[in-house]
């Protein structure tokens, strides 16, 4: 029972220390990127790691989602004999849940895992270290661009999923199951508000920085060798995954 | 290392990938084909009931959207809610003494405000007040009415939820 009871006091303690830390690097980060967005050349090159190239899963991913939600939405308001209201249904679940907690998962595996392994990698073969030695930040070199990039991307990713998501509903409500095109764009426009659009935004933009950071924070602190690379890279993924469904829920009560 | 031009034409793709679909959720799937601008004008009125009307609901004539409610307030002094009207500058020549209503698109559709026009010759101004108003019809009070009325109308009939007893 004493053991127990030490155990989750230490799991407790870890946890806070952990948060506490991340907090920490997020500041750092925070202070460098003014300076940072001067040298925008590397910014650029991890635009294009984390965001170009995160650019086809992420409208495969899209295109299925909102053609999944347009036969599920479907049949579900077929139901209720209201098909019409298809579009308002892919449109607000696109925008306000779907398209930036999707995006933010699949960009916790695609890139985050990247941004990790490179970093971590970097930590293992002494790359970091040597930085070191020679007077170059690395927290500069190394690790504001990288989550820079992310935290650009993100946004645009989520923008992209949702436009996608949408054709890809329209594609199966309107060519497969024949409701009439204008009244389905009709219906989005006229109950659709910018707000929403802003909530979807906002969201991708806080799950990017959320994303990046843990991405960038575990790969700099991993465990210099192969295994603690490879404990980092998953440690990415799963931290993310669970951090970005509690934002999504803080938020969602936030903008209600 | 894939050559930086390469990098730098996907990057520059990328992110006008992602901007045009920014523009596309804004302008294709938002409401705004209405959006006013600098020359439009308020008008006041006070309502009974406004029954669900919510800010930035439209403001329409004969169909068209001309406006949208801007704020809503309640007045403790005239037990009434003032309701403040932004009408688009371009329709500057509503008659004053046009009477808004507070009315329902479709069966559940939400709550907007129309203008029927009066006869006036004169036009409404920035901060006149709408004299003629009709409140939100209130479903309840509908019905609650119509049974009373069935009911004054007929004082010795069967109460009217008995009546489809006579069918046997």
């Amino acid at each position: 029972m004493p053991s127990l009871l030490r155990e989750l006091g230490e799991g407790a303690t870890n946890f806070f220390e952990r948060a506490g830390r991340i907090t920490r690097f997020g500041l750092q980060l925070a202070a460098l990127t003014p300076t940072s967005l001067l040298r925008v050349r590397p910014v650029i090159e991890q635009v294009y790691n984390t965001g170009a190239l995160s650019l086809v899963i992420i409208m495969t991913c899209g295109l299925f989602v909102g053609m999944v939600l347009g036969l599920q939405g479907y049949e579900m308001l077929n139901r209720v004999g209201s098909e019409e209201y298809l579009g308002t249904a892919a449109a607000l679940s696109l925008l306000k849940e779907l398209g930036p907690v999707v995006t933010a998962l699949l960009f916790a595996g695609r890139a985050g895992t990247a941004l990790a392994a490179e970093i971590g990698l970097m930590r293992a073969t002494d790359q970091i270290a040597a930085m070191e030695i020679m007077a170059v930040d690395p927290m500069r070199r190394v690790v504001v661009p990288r989550f820079l990039g992310g935290v650009i991307a993100m946004p645009l990713l989520t923008a992209t999923f949702i436009a996608i998501g949408m054709f890809g509903a329209q594609l199966i409500g309107v060519q497969f199951f024949g409701i009439d095109q204008g009244s389905f764009w009709s219906q989005i426009r006229g109950t659709v508000e910018l707000d929403d659009v802003a909530e979807g935004l906002i969201k991708g933009a806080v799950f990017g920085v959320a994303c990046s950071l843990i991405a960038v924070y575990e790969g700099y602190n991993a465990v210099p060798t192969a295994e603690g690379v490879g404990r980092a890279t998953t440690r990415t993924v799963v931290v993310s995954a669970v951090v970005t469904l509690v934002l999504d829920y803080l938020l969602t009560a936030l903008m209600l | 290392m894939r050559p930086s031009r390469t990098i730098d034409i996907s990057t520059g793709l990328f992110v006008l990938l992602g901007f045009a679909a920014i523009l596309f959720l804004v302008t294709q799937i938002t409401n705004r084909e209405f959006t006013l601008n600098s020359t439009s004008y308020r008008l006041r009125a006070e309502f009974e009931n406004i029954g669900g009307l919510k800010a930035g609901a439209p403001v329409s004539m004969a169909g068209v959207t001309v406006g949208r409610v801007e704020d809503i307030q309640y007045d403790q002094k005239l037990y009434k809610a003032v309701v403040t009207l932004r009408l688009d500058g371009h329709y500057d020549e509503i008659p004053n003494d046009s009477d808004a209503s507070i009315l329902t698109s479709g069966l559940l559709g939400g709550q907007y405000v129309g203008i029927s026009p009066g006869g006036s010759e004169e036009y409404f101004k920035d901060g006149d007040q709408v004299t003629f108003v009709q409140d939100a019809v209130v479903l309840e009070n509908l019905i609650s009415k119509y049974l009373f009325n069935t009911a004054t109308k007929q004082p010795d009939a069967p109460a009217p939820e008995a009546a489809p007893a006579t069918q046997e």
